[in-house]
């Protein structure tokens, strides 16, 4: 092992872990809010990767260009998942825990199944797009170009975001309603008109994920699930609830994957990301980054 | 709660349950057909596996979603000791099931401490790896699998190369023994602290109950009865793989005959997988070929259904005033 490939496989591990960060970033965001867990969370990104891929399959729309339209499609699916689902599982007087975890479990289960009927089971990629296969030397280390869009695009979503909850009226109703949501109900900001509105926009935020994930990565009706873990893991690193934590986390699992990776063999570099996953929760309960 | 209509309540359980066995128990007289004692005996089995799973998830109200994990080793366990050291299947039931309670005990104790996300992440992280560890062991296996050789009808070796009946038999007495695990346990101290610890685990700590020994005694129970339950099935089968005994798609199944019935109710378990069970295969026989999703579809909805208007489970639709118990 020679310092470049170390060097390599920390950087593609860097671009993996901000792209890690901006699918994690919206489970993030809805859990702060409502302290809800969204196990669907992969299967949002599932359907965000298909709709870049019928996108690009229908209307030849390079997923590049398909990605605010797919951000839309979900910020609109999300909005209507909660509105639907979450805000009668909120209400839930006995087994609220069990009733908190199965509504968006059960949620997981029907979108896999619709996926598996509708799209089939089978494996698609999207063959030619602008980024798709491409890689860039950077002072002798290969970057492959959809990571790097990816991971550019992630920077630059967390920055909005920042920006975002920091400098606007709907970012600090927000804010306000993840401190005390009774409090801010008091001041007259409808408080399920936040809650839908931050379920839309964690769903955006990851179909801005699915849509560059949909150029580099195979797509099938499982393929969520492996990214909700490793989502539930960033989110757990960063702190639940913490957007910033997030960001990170993703980068920390990221870097932990590729040294994983490193040292054992691929199909077990998974093994890693948990151990880490446990690591953290034992030792700090609420997340690294995570206020006590 | 009055003292004398709990135990009237308790022995009328009982005395159903002895009915619903005798009837059960019939059942393969008349039906005949190979694919209907399949699915009999799979319903048995995720009832009597959603059982156990009801202990740490209903009673205790510690939501695991990692129970595929003890199911495997039951499965591995007994198949290991068979193909590799030629120990009868019993034996290895039990060792599959000790291992279990065993492991449920080590992992446990870190586990334990956390609260409810957390915890039922960390229960698919730890299934997870478990379940990689397995698909990378050559030893035992890996990908591959165990295929054990059914060569002959024995009850030693609990294999039988025609009849379904041997294993529909054991799976009905496995259901009735996990069954019957849950109602005593129900009416034990064990009982009483579990679900004070699931409504309000400081409330019950400043009571002087020992949550978190409670929550240990639980997750060990649990796990030895679902890997009995995965023991049989790989005697089933004949054959496990990870993907075919540990992979997540079981602890879904675990979980969910219990969350459907009545989550934390001695029946639920039994009625949500008398429904659950026979539906799946069901569709998916109908729907055939043109895509497995439907199954997911009919079950993922159930749930949602199911969660969001009925949080104490189609339980609740039989009888009103069993539910007003239940919510006491």
């Amino acid at each position: 092992m020679t310092a470049e490939t170390i060097i390599q496989s920390l950087a593609s591990g860097l671009l993996m872990g901000l792209l890690y960060g901006l699918i994690a970033v919206g489970l993030s965001l809805i859990f702060g809010l409502m302290n809800i867990v969204n196990f669907a969370h992969g299967e949002f990104l599932m359907l965000s990767m298909y709709g870049a891929f019928f996108l690009f399959a229908f209307f030849a729309i390079d997923p590049l260009l398909s990605m605010p339209l797919v951000a839309a499609g979900m910020f609109v699916f999300g909005a209507a998942i909660y509105l639907l689902i979450v805000r009668f599982a909120m209400r839930a007087k006995t087994n609220v825990g069990m009733v908190q975890i199965f509504a968006t479990f059960g949620l997981a289960i029907v979108l896999r199944g619709l996926a598996q009927y509708f799209f089939t089971p089978d494996y698609r990629s999207i063959t030619h797009s602008w980024l798709g296969g491409k890689t860039v030397s950077i002072g002798g280390i290969f970057l492959p170009v959809p990571q790097l869009v990816g991971a550019l695009l992630a920077i630059v979503a967390f920055g909005a975001l920042y920006v975002f909850i920091k400098r606007t009226d709907f970012g600090r109703a927000l804010e306000a309603t993840r401190e005390d949501a009774g409090a801010v109900a008091l001041v007259g900001i409808d408080q399920n008109r936040v809650f839908a509105l931050g379920w839309g926009l964690g769903s955006a935020l990851v179909g801005l994920a699915g849509a560059i994930m949909a150029t580099f990565f195979y797509i099938y009706p499982d393929v969520g699930a492996s990214f909700a873990l490793i989502a539930y893991v960033v989110v757990a690193l960063g702190g639940f609830g913490s957007v910033f934590g997030a960001f990170a986390g993703g980068i920390l699992v990221g870097l932990v994957e590729a040294t994983t990776a490193l040292v054992m063999p691929p199909s077990l570099k998974a093994v890693g990301i948990y151990a880490v996953y446990l690591l953290v929760v034992f030792i700090r309960p609420r997340g690294l980054f995570g206020s006590i | 709660m009055h003292d004398a209509t709990h135990a009237v309540r308790r022995r009328r359980d009982l005395i159903v349950a002895a009915v619903f066995v005798a009837l059960a128990a019939c059942v393969p007289l008349f039906v005949k057909d190979v694919y209907a004692q399949n699915i009999m005996v799979l319903t048995l089995m995720y009832a009597g596996l959603s059982q156990s799973w009801n202990i740490l998830g209903g009673y205790c109200g510690q939501i695991s979603l990692g129970h595929a994990l003890y199911f495997g080793l039951g499965a591995y366990v007994t198949a290991i000791l068979l193909t590799k050291f030629g120990v009868l299947p019993w034996f290895g039931m039990l060792a599959g099931g000790i291992v279990s309670a065993l492991i449920a005990l080590a992992l446990g104790y870190p586990t334990f401490r956390l609260g409810g996300h957390y915890f039922a992440i960390a229960t698919i992280v730890i299934a997870e790896i478990a379940f990689l560890l397995f698909l990378n062991w050559d030893w035992a296996g890996a990908a591959l699998g165990i295929d054990i050789m059914v060569r002959e009808d024995s009850w030693a070796k609990f294999q039988f190369t025609r009849s379904k009946l041997p294993y529909f038999y054991f799976a009905l007495f496995f259901a009735a023994v996990a069954w019957l695990v849950t109602w005593w346990l129900e009416n034990s101290k064990w009982g009483y602290w579990w679900r004070a610890v699931k409504d309000n685990p400081d409330a019950a700590e400043s009571l002087g109950v020992v949550v978190f020994k409670s929550k240990m005694g639980a997750g060990a129970i649990s796990a030895f009865l679902t890997a009995i339950g995965g023991a049989f099935y790989a005697m089933f089968v004949s054959y496990i793989d990870p993907d075919a005994v540990m992979s997540f798609q079981f602890s879904l199944l675990i979980s969910l005959p219990a969350v459907l019935g009545g989550i934390g109710t001695l029946w639920g378990p039994v009625l949500g997988a008398a429904v659950l069970i026979p539906v799946t295969e069901l569709t998916r026989s109908f729907i055939g070929g043109s895509g497995r999703g439907v199954d997911l579809i009919v079950y993922g909805s159930l749930i949602v259904l199911v969660s969001l208007t009925r949080p104490d489970g189609l339980l609740g639709l039989f009888s009103r005033k069993r539910k007003v118990e239940a919510a006491r």
